[in-house]
């Protein structure tokens, strides 16, 4: 019973946070007529989110494609000739594991980056601080970050979609006993504009989950060190579940209907 | 009591789950006036502060800000009637991203749009105000706490408010530095000729600071009034905290100026 009573919490939890989150992307929403004002915050935020992320994306994405090579040749191996391995590494890269990844990866680093930062600045009364000098939060902290990684996430996926299919070529090349020429040909058999597109606005969705799920759990953060911790934990946790149905979701509606 | 009624709080309730902080506070501040907020840790005075710049919504009661409710008044309305108030924090509160100069211009910047020499310029003459001129490029971390409390209060009056609001501000501080904020506190005031709340359970500041005083004790004010009324009272709650003030300040120092 216990269990099922956590369980049923942490769902609660969840549509919580969920919540409070489309209250915070309203009012963030509302004070976009002052963009102007904050450019100088966004072109900020998209340096922290962005290029500051760019060592662990490369990391991750390298691998990625090294390993999904692996993974292909052993599945191809008895059924379809190798031609098709640039074609499936390609699909699977720029559809699924190029956007994904990166954003779970990009939830850790910078959700919980965001949930600390706002959080301290809760706890230690700075957001007080900020709204009694009649400068509202969701302009200057909350919309920024939002921007920020709304237009980042795309960017780094780009990246890390070019990273990890030179991983998987390099790897069919090296170890695979597939030839550069033929990866290339099988990547441009069934290449459809779409599968990158439908990639890239994913990216898009998961950009915005991650930094609203940091700034909502950020400003929500109550009670010291102990309550920044939580903060931090709860926007990565809700950053990565929401990552994940979303996907679903996403996936379904834009390659089952939409490309379909 | 003379002269034009600033903010008018009436009848003000708040709790927090079963504690009930608040229990029907009604005061007025009268321009330039200096009025300190006295009573033991945990009465409530931080929370009245916070309500009346509406950081914080009651359970009932209203704060008229120039005879207008400031709970009814839309974002927009808020944010204006903040601009009149500058508030220093307990804690500071200071931006730890920013330098010294960036938190105090920081209002100025975004409520009329200062830059280069002029801002500068502004960031000097206020840091020059209290003392710390020069040190503008310093970052918060690198300053002490007396300096922060200094820095908080240069912020606070960085675009000449109305209505300066305090916070406990020598709390933390060495008798010394406690000696040097009070005095800058009170010659801000001469040099500004702004209107003041200052919450402090500090009797020795109260007493050097205000000119008059409103003692708070379980959420309800026992007694407002002159300095000077407030120790010749024989109200007993007023007596108590009295004594306790001065048993908390030892012998020596309750023969120190300001204690009539």
């Amino acid at each position: 019973m216990d269990l099922f009573a956590r369980i049923g919490q942490s769902a609660i939890n969840m549509f919580g946070i969920v919540g409070s989150a489309g209250i915070v992307f309203w009012r963030a929403l509302i004070s976009l007529h002052r963009l102007p004002r904050s450019m100088k915050l966004v072109v900020e935020q998209m340096q922290r989110i962005g290029v500051e992320s760019l060592p662990l994306v490369l990391v991750t994405s390298v691998f990625t494609g090294a390993v999904a090579s692996v993974q292909v040749s052993y599945q191809l191996n008895e059924y379809l000739p190798k031609a098709y391995l640039g074609t499936a590494i390609f699909k699977f890269v720029v559809i699924e594991l190029g956007p994904v990844l990166t954003a779970l990866v990009i939830g850790g680093r910078v959700g919980a980056s965001i949930a600390a930062e706002l959080g301290t600045m809760r706890v230690t009364e700075q957001i007080d601080a900020m709204e009694a000098m009649a400068i509202d939060p969701h302009r200057y902290l909350v919309m920024p970050r939002i921007l920020g990684a709304l237009i980042m996430l795309p960017v780094l996926t780009v990246i890390a979609d070019t990273l990890a299919i030179g991983g998987g070529f390099v790897v069919s090349n090296v170890a695979l006993d597939v030839s550069g020429k033929v990866f290339v040909d099988g990547m441009r058999t069934l290449f459809y504009a779409g599968d990158v597109l439908g990639g890239l606005i994913k990216a898009c969705v998961f950009g915005l989950i991650i930094a609203l799920m940091g700034c909502t759990a950020g400003l929500a953060a109550r009670g010291g060190a102990v309550g920044v911790g939580r903060a931090a934990t709860r926007a990565v946790v809700a950053s990565c579940v929401l990552i994940l149905i979303s996907d679903y979701v996403l996936t379904t509606l834009i390659y089952g209907i939409i490309f379909s | 009591m003379s002269g034009r009624v600033l903010i008018d709080v009436r009848d003000l309730w708040k709790s927090f789950g079963d504690n009930h902080v608040l229990r029907g506070i009604s005061l007025e501040l009268i321009e330039g006036d200096t009025l300190v907020v006295l009573g033991s840790s945990g009465c409530g005075k931080s929370v009245l502060l916070k309500h009346i710049i509406g950081l914080l919504v009651p359970d009932r009661g209203e704060v008229l800000f120039h005879g207008r409710n400031i709970f009814d008044m839309n974002a927009r309305e808020l944010g204006e009637a903040r601009q009149h108030f500058g508030m220093v924090f307990q804690g500071a509160a200071l931006f730890d991203s920013m330098t010294v100069g960036e938190n105090i211009g920081l209002p100025a910047v975004e409520h009329k749009g200062m830059r280069g020499q002029e801002l500068e310029a502004l960031v000097e003459e206020k840091l020059r105000l209290v003392g710390l001129e020069g040190l503008s490029r310093l970052r918060p971390a690198e300053i002490s706490g007396g300096m922060k409390k200094r820095v908080a209060l240069a912020r606070a009056i960085a675009l000449n408010p109305d209505i300066i609001l305090y916070d406990e501000p020598t709390t933390g501080l060495d008798p010394i530095m406690a000696e040097q904020i009070n005095k800058l506190i009170r010659d801000t005031q001469n040099k500004l000729s702004a209107t003041s709340i200052v919450v402090t359970h500090d009797l020795h500041s109260a007493c050097f600071i205000g000119d008059r005083v409103a003692l708070i004790e379980n959420g309800k004010i026992e007694f407002i009034g002159s300095t000077d009324e407030l120790m010749e009272t024989e109200d007993e709650a007023v007596q108590n905290f009295i004594a306790r003030g001065h048993a908390n300040r030892g012998p020596r120092e309750n023969d120190g100026a300001g204690l009539h």
